[in-house]
């Protein structure tokens, strides 16, 4: 099926496009952007007036937890939250039962993906076998078989030999490693940031230079083995700085930070709220501002939810018990458009961070509107009014801080290779 | 009489200057009755309250149990450490079934801090915090202040030392909040991997580099328990050490007003946080402060009973 997209704001920063203009989409693919765009016959219409018409937005941190843990997400309801939010490709997390260290769990979530998902999924293969922290898994085979990333998420690679020998491995095979930067010794027992709330509350404190530390040994490999790394859900103002830095020597590192990074303190865990508990943990106002201060000025590439659903079961409990993280597929988009409201990103930067940067960084050869391109699209509405109400989210899962908050944005039509698989 | 409006007493935070005030002088009037030949009232007749304990203790749970018991009430103690919690049962789940026994008042210790709030919202009856992880005792808090106030005749204008782990001390949090609610001044000393970040924020706090500099002029030196488990291997080299440096001793308890009050929630590690001699000295207060307890937890059930007066 053919469609014209009319009228909308077309804004892809792969070509430096931002202008009032039309989208022809033939077999899936762009065929033409320009002004004035007439449709063949049999062609559908959409009319975009007063719509963002930017490169399906792509979030490169997901947990579906399928298969083994469905009961919190699976394929086709995470995916169905994907679009839902407007993003038309996600990666997947491997820490799922069993984990994604092989080509059958592979080969199962693409397959499953492609009859019955609603958007592309590209898996994240493990670092070490079975996340197990002590040998390599076969990363060959994993890239192989549709993998487009390694890493141990949920947990970092302790061994910092294991870590630089799988640098050095993965960027062989041209595979990207991905890295949860933790100090564990430092964590330890740790269930929120360690600061005044944590004093108050009572609650054993996570030190934010845990982070710190961490991020600093990768970048530090990295170099040293002159390798890629990608830093995942960066929430410090050090790891910022490290970065930074980093970057400034020639290091070839990559980061991302979520919107809760830069939404929230930990103010919101005040009252034991469960749905503000994740890993890392929300950080105080100072990391908020220079989380912003990165997403600004370049050093954090991307914006990431680390969507992660959890059963009511798990988050309806005490404090220390609860599961870390919470769903993001939904809120993301109105979340950052407040990054341009605010000031703090141009809305060309924006659309960078949630789809160009994710596909360089993993070479998903997505991101783009350029003619030819997989015509991955979002419509996106920036003056759409709603409420985050549990029952209509998409999510099999409901850990979101946001319940019962007026978002502003958010998707109004999303078209995954040419198709149109979400409308609002 | 003021009236006390709180349906459950589970931090001395989120009580006003006023609500403390008025727990800490029903205590008092509480007292009169622990001293009868028979003491007991009936004034909580009928009522039941269930003692939940997923800690160990002994003083607070006998504390609170002999409150209940002289204002007349049923009270039933359980421990879940080692009946049903040990089988998987949720926090939330045990309180169901209790619910459904009907009790008036659940006073519930938990290793958790903020276990409370969420049984708080899964329960309609009344619930009072014994204790929760190291966020806050309140009857401890209250307690002691009801023994200063036996002592200076008020709450106002004190200096008072609280030395040792504060980090993992619900007992100085609860002080902090309600002392300096009410117009006391709290000066904090241990060693720095045991004072947590932020904590002088928390009201008219100080937190002292030496110990001596927190004893200077104090009118009240309360010494926390040190505890070998709690502290781990990270946290100080030893209790030798310990003592060397926040240990109170004949000494250094000179630095503190003559007639200051020594301190301590109990129980207490002899020759580690104080030697023998000043807890077994003239100015400590420490059985006294066990004494209290008994008067405050009966003005604690007594007010979120809400019954009218006390017969």
């Amino acid at each position: 099926m053919n469609l014209l997209i009319k009228n909308g704001r077309v804004i892809d920063p792969s070509q430096n496009i931002d202008d009032t203009l039309d989208v022809l989409v033939e077999n899936g693919l762009v065929k033409k952007i320009g002004a004035g765009l007439s449709a063949p016959a049999g062609t559908e219409t959409i009319d975009a007036t007063g719509t963002y018409v930017v490169p399906g937005l792509i979030d490169m941190h997901v947990h579906l937890r399928d298969p083994g843990l469905e009961y919190k997400e699976d394929i086709v309801s995470g995916t169905k939250a994907a679009v839902a939010g407007g993003f038309t490709s996600i990666c997947c997390m491997p820490n799922t039962k069993p984990v994604i260290d092989n080509k059958a769990i592979v080969s199962y979530i693409i397959n499953k993906a492609k009859a019955e998902g609603f958007c592309n999924v590209f898996p994240v293969g493990s670092i070490t076998y079975g996340l197990s922290g002590d040998r390599m898994s076969e990363m060959g085979e994993l890239k192989e078989s549709g993998c487009v990333a390694v890493s141990d998420d949920g947990k970092p690679v302790h061994n910092s030999e294991l870590m630089m020998r799988a640098l050095q491995y993965a960027a062989g095979i041209g595979i990207m490693v991905i890295s949860h930067a933790e100090e564990l010794e430092l964590v330890g027992e740790g269930v929120m940031n360690e600061g005044f709330v944590s004093t108050e509350l009572g609650l054993k404190g996570i030190p934010r230079v845990a982070e710190d530390i961490a991020t600093s040994r990768e970048t530090l490999l990295a170099e040293y083995t002159g390798t890629s790394i990608h830093i995942a859900h960066v929430s410090t103002k050090g790891a910022v700085q490290i970065i930074r830095e980093a970057k400034a020597r020639g290091v070839k590192v990559t980061c991302e930070t979520a919107p809760h990074y830069f939404c929230l303190t930990d103010d919101a865990v005040r009252g034991y709220n469960t749905n503000a508990k994740m890993n890392p943990p929300l950080r105080e106002a100072e990391d908020v501002a220079a989380i912003k201060a990165g997403l600004q000025d370049g050093t954090i590439d991307a914006i990431a939810t680390d969507h992660a659903p959890h059963h009511q079961d798990e988050k309806d409990v005490e404090f220390n018990v609860a599961m870390n993280g919470i769903i993001g597929l939904e809120t993301s988009l109105p979340l950052s458009l407040a990054l341009v409201a605010e000031g703090v990103v141009t809305l060309n930067q924006l659309i960078d961070k949630m789809s160009v940067k994710p596909s360089n960084i993993l070479k998903l050869n997505r991101g783009t509107l350029a003619v030819g391109a997989v015509a991955d699209i979002t419509l996106i509405d920036p003056k759409l009014e709603w409420v985050v109400q549990a029952e209509k989210l998409a999510s099999k899962s409901k850990n979101s801080p946001w319940l019962c908050k007026k978002m502003t944005g958010g998707a109004a039509t999303t078209i995954v290779a040419g198709k149109v698989v979400y409308k609002r | 009489m003021a009236e006390f409006k709180h349906k459950h007493i589970i931090a001395l935070r989120d009580l006003s200057k006023a609500d403390i005030e008025l727990l800490i002088s029903t205590a008092e009037s509480m007292r009169e009755i622990n001293s009868r030949d028979i003491k007991k009232v009936p004034t909580l007749r009928g009522k039941t309250i269930i003692n939940l304990f997923y800690e160990a203790s002994t003083r607070t749970r006998t504390s609170f149990e002999i409150a209940g018991k002289r204002l007349s009430a049923d009270t039933v103690n359980i421990a879940p450490s080692n009946s049903s919690a040990t089988k998987g049962e949720t926090l939330a789940d045990t309180a169901l079934n209790l619910l459904a026994m009907k009790p008036d008042i659940i006073v519930m210790r938990h290793a958790v801090s903020g276990a409370h709030y969420f049984l708080a919202n899964k329960v309609n009856c009344s619930i009072i915090n014994a204790g929760d992880g190291a966020h806050e005792h309140p009857s401890q808090g209250l307690l002691d202040m009801l023994t200063m106030k036996d002592h200076f005749g008020r709450l106002d204008g004190l200096k008072v030392a609280i030395v040792g782990d504060i980090t993992h001390s619900r007992v100085a949090r609860s002080n902090i909040q309600g002392l300096t609610k009410l117009g006391s001044s709290v000066f904090l000393a241990g060693p720095p991997t045991m004072v947590p970040p932020g904590i002088e924020k928390m009201g008219n706090v100080t937190v002292c580099g030496t110990m001596d500099e927190a004893l200077q002029d104090a009118d009240v030196v309360m010494m926390l328990r040190i505890q070998q488990e709690r502290q781990g291997k990270t946290l100080m080299p030893n209790a030798r050490e310990y003592s060397r440096y926040f240990g109170l001793n004949p000494n250094n308890v000179k630095l503190a007003k003559p007639n200051a009050m020594i301190m301590h929630p109990g129980p207490i590690n002899r020759g580690v946080e104080m030697s023998s001699s000043v807890v077994d000295g003239d100015q400590s207060w420490i059985l006294k402060q066990v004494e209290n307890g008994v008067a405050v937890r009966m003005s604690m059930l007594y007010h979120v009973c809400g019954v009218d007066s006390v017969e």
